[in-house]
């Protein structure tokens, strides 16, 4: 770990002023548990690193159209167990739950975990090619070990994995960000935030040079919903998914209203699969339609050497959550 | 024996210290003037370093000093059986593995030192050909002629036999992900050298110091207080110790290095992958004809370790043609090291999952297919076994389990989603003993003393050494005091190979009875309470001696009497004849249930029941814990547990606990641990054998087999990693 200026600011202009007025590489830190963790290997050499949690932005709030304004620096642990969530968004809250461990969730706070770094071994290996952590340098990735890397999404540059959970089940629920930055505030819609690979692995994201997040709104809960964020991993808790799925249906007379399926563990960014939301709406809520939607959701996947396994897997993740999001939905 | 408190379950002495953080690890030694030492690691696996650039390092803040090939001291190489790896630390240019030391920056701070080594780059000339594991290649490695072991004419039975199995069981290496990482403190002080460090064998390390830094015995002393596991891979020291003595020894002042767990799996040892040929022949009614068991493992270019995977084999199950054969295959790894019982633990898992294989082929229960094939006597050695009632083990275990209502076919047993796989397996270790040396002090203020040159690597050595000295001296535990992990003190055994219960206590018990001589000699001298009495005629009860008129007079009391503040007395026991009567070895089963719904590939353990036969338990609880931690530990090795070397280059990919995948709570199964109170008076007077390892051995194999019954699926590469079993 390299020694690094450290300042922490008591609002949002502060932290936008204080990151602004150094030319030195500055980072942001709310929860910590990505930034020192990759600090710590050399992955990471910020020279001044602005602390946000003093910034009033802990709170869950419903607003007047219904949806759900959240804290940049809510907890995990505080949002996965919010009455407010778990009411009206119980998708967010087993994926946050499914997420990490106690001790990780009660640090990492809700931008914090739209912000986190892939756990791609060679990224976190400074000896190694990686285009991500070192432009241009190639991908040590692609020809090495590669079961826990991703199927869709992926480029000849870069193929990691975006690890979150939170994210998944927000991509499914639908979700818009607020940032502020010096240019002042503005919204982006959550699948618009994070960026394809393509060839700057690099680029995440699309906050602009010294802006944060401020707010997380999720979008008006769908009515009649049942949902379901089911995880498949090598050991039952504490490990990253090999493949996810978030899903929310509404049902009605036996045929799906309204359906949402995102993706987690398979691709370089929260997986939106919105073809087969469009080909599960209007369909009989039976195995024949969510298989359709399986395929079509991984027409596109393209598996390397070790991870042709997470196809079949996420088609198995797919369906039992179709499965299970349709059973809550009948029963609600 | 009748006891009041061995084979009780006595809460840990050292449990308040460790809660409390009183308890002295190595890494919370601080010392004047110390410094800290940070590693460089290689980053290639094969080559040599050509050109090592340090300017930028060398002016970070609080750098002191940056040793690498070319400025370190000139040293001695010890022993093979000395240390964990002969090659010293920059000896030459030469990389043998991904991790190996290059340099050991030296700073004021932990973080400072880190910083700087972080921007040590290093120029290499990388060779092709790296060997990345020994499950990569066909290469075959080298012959051990000193571990082939043959009787009657397996091949000959073999190609007779009506029924025969022919298998290769490849296991991944492993990592002994203890939670403390290696960590050493280095201090000369007056040409004598003090290292503090987390270590299985203070005594061992202390020679092999000597040795490496060509010093008298006397002047070396190693301090291991409290040790957070090992699991075997701080038997013997590793080169962080000696560059961390060198570097303090060159600059004059303390130097603390504590691995990071990158290094700690990259340079601090591991299970070396294997693989292993079993090949079976038997009769239709399941009687053993022939066992051929053939392994090859892996070791690193600079020290030539040996896993002894065949060692069980011939005394596991009654059968005449048993061959046993070796190889050894160097590998671009850090050198692997024994892991909680080493060999065996392999080599029993092969056996027993083609034991599995037969059981199938013959449309035999598997328990049945072992319980044919008992061994009565070993069959190794022709002795008798000293004692084995692996026979109730089999029986009470299966009962516990409901084996009986076990359908043998793959697959038919389910439970919604999910399908239920049963399998079982036996577990084996032998028991062993070393000769041991311990002092015990009876004090004035009627407290006790025991020491001993061995150490608790958190298994309850401190909890049983206590008892012993409560159940013998009648003394209360509060009033004990167990002094360990000091080289300087009596010497004793490594905290390895399950044998410090059955080598220490008869030592202590023999140094607490020279202090009761010693005491009784004070009591009955001049002016003692008991002056003029017949030593012979004195007890020892509840830490006072009675005489035959039933006179009472505490310890404490006889010493202060006599002015005297302590009698002590030096004990050493040492295995007898004993080992040419009887053949020494702890049995036991394990029943496994895993749950797979085949709909979304989960494959977890659901249950598991094992009867353990150690003899006698020192400590229940204590032991119960080594059996329940193995369990854990098989499932690891079962199921998600593996180093991955790059294919490519033979770079450790997965050097941390989170992409190194152990088990965690939630895998927890319903774990029943039966440990039936079998003491075994051969081996020692408190009738323990040992309980660190064997719980490890079959419960990999166990489960493998439950994965069968229920996926229809034998799979023979482990781990089980669901890919593996899932229907595509």
């Amino acid at each position: 770990m390299r020694s690094f200026a450290f300042s922490a600011a008591e609002n949002v202009d502060q932290a936008i002023i204080a990151c602004e007025s150094n030319n030195a590489e500055a980072s942001y830190i709310a929860g910590g548990t990505t930034l020192i963790d990759l600090v710590k290997l050399d992955v990471m050499r910020p020279e001044r690193v602005i602390d946000l949690n003093r910034l009033p932005l802990k709170e869950v709030e419903r607003l007047d159209d219904g949806r759900l304004r959240i804290g940049a620096l809510v907890s995990n642990t505080d949002l996965a167990h919010h009455p407010l969530v778990t009411e009206h968004y119980p998708l967010l809250s087993q994926a946050l739950l499914a997420g990490a461990s106690t001790q990780l969730r009660n640090m990492a706070t809700t931008a914090g975990n739209i912000m986190q770094r892939t756990r791609c071994p060679y990224f976190r290996d400074v000896a190694a090619a990686c285009n991500k952590r070192d432009p241009g340098s190639g991908c040590d990735a692609l020809g090495g070990i590669n079961r826990m890397h991703a199927l869709l999404g992926t480029s000849e540059h870069c193929i990691a994995t975006h690890p979150s959970d939170m994210c998944v089940a927000m991509a499914a629920l639908g979700a818009t960000l607020t940032l502020e930055g010096p240019n002042g505030i503005r919204e982006i819609a959550f699948g618009d935030f994070h960026r394809l690979p393509m060839d700057r692995p690099d680029l995440e994201h699309e906050l602009e040079p010294n802006e944060l997040i401020t707010h997380i709104t999720l979008d008006t809960p769908v009515v009649g919903g049942g949902s379901h964020y089911l995880k498949l991993r090598d050991r039952a808790s504490y490990e990253f998914a090999l493949a996810s799925a978030a899903v929310v249906v509404a049902v009605e007379d036996g045929v799906i209203r309204d359906a949402r399926l995102a993706l987690g563990g398979v691709a370089t960014k929260p997986w939106q699969a919105m073809e087969a939301e469009q080909a599960l709406t209007g369909q009989p809520a039976k195995t024949e339609s969510f298989e359709k939607a399986a395929e079509i959701a991984l027409a596109d996947a393209l598996p390397r050497e070790h991870n042709a396994f997470k196809v079949p897997l996420a088609r198995q993740a797919i369906l039992r959550a179709l499965e299970k999001a349709t059973q809550a939905a009948m029963n609600s | 024996m009748d006891t009041q408190v061995i084979g009780h379950r006595t809460p840990r002495v050292d449990g308040e210290f460790k809660l409390t953080g009183q308890a002295d690890y190595t890494v919370d030694w601080q010392v004047r003037d110390m410094l800290y030492g940070y590693p460089v690691s290689a980053s290639i696996a094969h080559g040599t370093l050509k050109t090592l650039h340090l300017d930028t390092a060398r002016a970070m803040p609080g750098v002191v000093d940056i040793f690498h090939h070319g400025h370190f001291p000139e040293l001695y190489r010890a022993s093979k059986n000395q240390v964990s790896e002969m090659r010293l630390p920059f000896e030459d240019e030469r990389i043998h593995y991904d991790g190996q030391y290059i340099a050991l920056v030296v700073a004021e701070s932990f973080e400072q030192a880190r910083a700087a080594a972080h921007t040590v780059q290093a120029d290499y000339h990388q060779e092709e050909g790296a060997r990345t594991s020994l499950l990569d290649t066909n290469q075959e490695g080298q012959l051990l002629e000193s571990e082939g072991v043959s009787r009657g004419d397996p091949e000959k039975a073999f190609d007779e036999a009506p029924v025969t199995i022919d298998h290769t069981y490849d296991i991944a290496a492993e990592s002994h992900m203890q939670m403390e990482m290696h960590a050493t403190l280095a201090e000369w002080r007056d040409e004598r050298l003090i290292v503090h460090e987390s270590s299985q064998g203070v005594v061992y390390q202390h020679k092999a110091m000597a040795r490496i830094f060509g010093l008298p015995e006397e002047s070396v002393e190693v301090v291991s207080h409290y040790i957070g596991s090992g699991f075997g891979n701080k038997l013997f020291m590793w080169p962080h110790a000696v560059a961390t003595a060198g570097a303090a020894q060159m600059l004059g002042r303390p130097v603390k290095t504590i691995l990071p767990r990158q290094q700690d799996m990259e340079s601090g040892g591991n299970r070396p992958a294997s693989r292993q040929r079993l090949r079976l022949g038997a009769k239709q009614d399941g009687t053993l004809l022939s066992i051929r068991h053939d392994s090859t493992t892996e070791t690193s270019f600079v020290h030539p370790y040996v896993d002894s995977l065949g060692s069980a084999t011939p005394s596991l199950y009654a059968c005449d043609n048993v061959a046993i054969s070796q190889r050894l295959l160097e590998v671009n790894h850090g050198t692997p090291c024994p892991m909680r019982a080493p060999g065996e633990t392999s080599g029993i898992h092969a056996l027993e999952t083609a034991l599995d294989e037969l059981a199938v082929e013959l449309g035999m229960d598997p328990l049945e297919l072992r319980r044919r094939n008992y061994a009565k006597n070993d069959p190794a050695s022709g002795l008798p076994w000293s004692s084995k009632y692996l026979d109730d083990c089999y029986t009470n275990a299966a009962k516990r389990f409901g084996w009986e209502k076990r359908n043998p076919t793959p697959g038919a047993m389910r439970d919604g989603d999910e399908v239920i796989g049963w399998g079982m397996a036996t577990a084996c270790w032998p028991a062993m003993r070393l000769s041991c040396s311990a002092r015990v002090e009876l004090r004035d203020d009627g407290s006790v003393m025991a020491a001993c040159g061995t150490q608790d690597i958190g298994t309850g050595t401190y909890t049983i050494v206590a008892q012993t000295v409560a159940e013998l001296s009648g003394v209360p535990l509060k009033d004990i005091e167990v002094r360990l992990g000091e080289s300087t003190l009596p010497a004793g055994p490594l905290s390895g190979g399950s044998m410090v219960t059955a080598t220490a206590l008869p030592a202590v018990a023999a140094a607490l009875r020279n202090a009761f001589d010693a005491l009784k000699e004070v009591a009955t001298g001049e002016n003692g309470a008991f002056e003029g009495c017949d030593p012979d005629n004195l007890e020892i009860e509840a830490g006072a001696l009675v005489d035959k008129q039933g006179k009472r007079v505490s310890f404490g009391e006889i010493l202060s009497q006599q002015k005297l503040g302590s009698v002590s007395g030096d004990g050493q026991a040492a295995p007898g004849d004993e080992k040419s009567q009887y053949s020494f070895r702890s049995f036991g089963a394990h029943f496994v249930e895993v749950r797979w719904d085949p709909g979304i590939s989960r494959l977890r353990v659901a249950r598991v029941v094992s009867s353990i036969d150690i003899g006698r338990a020192i400590n229940p609880s204590a032991a119960r814990n080594q059996v329940e931690g193995s369990i854990v530990m098989g499932i690891g090795m079962a199921l998600t547990e593996k180093l991955d070397y790059d294919p490519r280059d033979g770079r450790l990919i997965n050097n941390n606990y989170a992409d190194y995948i152990v088990p965690c709570h939630a895998d927890m199964p319903e774990i029943d641990v039966e440990l039936p109170d079998n003491p075994d008076y051969t081996l020692n007077e408190f009738g323990a054998r040992g309980v660190g390892e064997i719980g490890l051995t079959g419960i990999a194999a166990a489960i493998g087999n439950a994965v069968y019954h229920a996926t229809g699926k034998r799979i023979r590469e482990f781990p089980i990693t669901l890919e593996k079993v899932m229907d595509t």
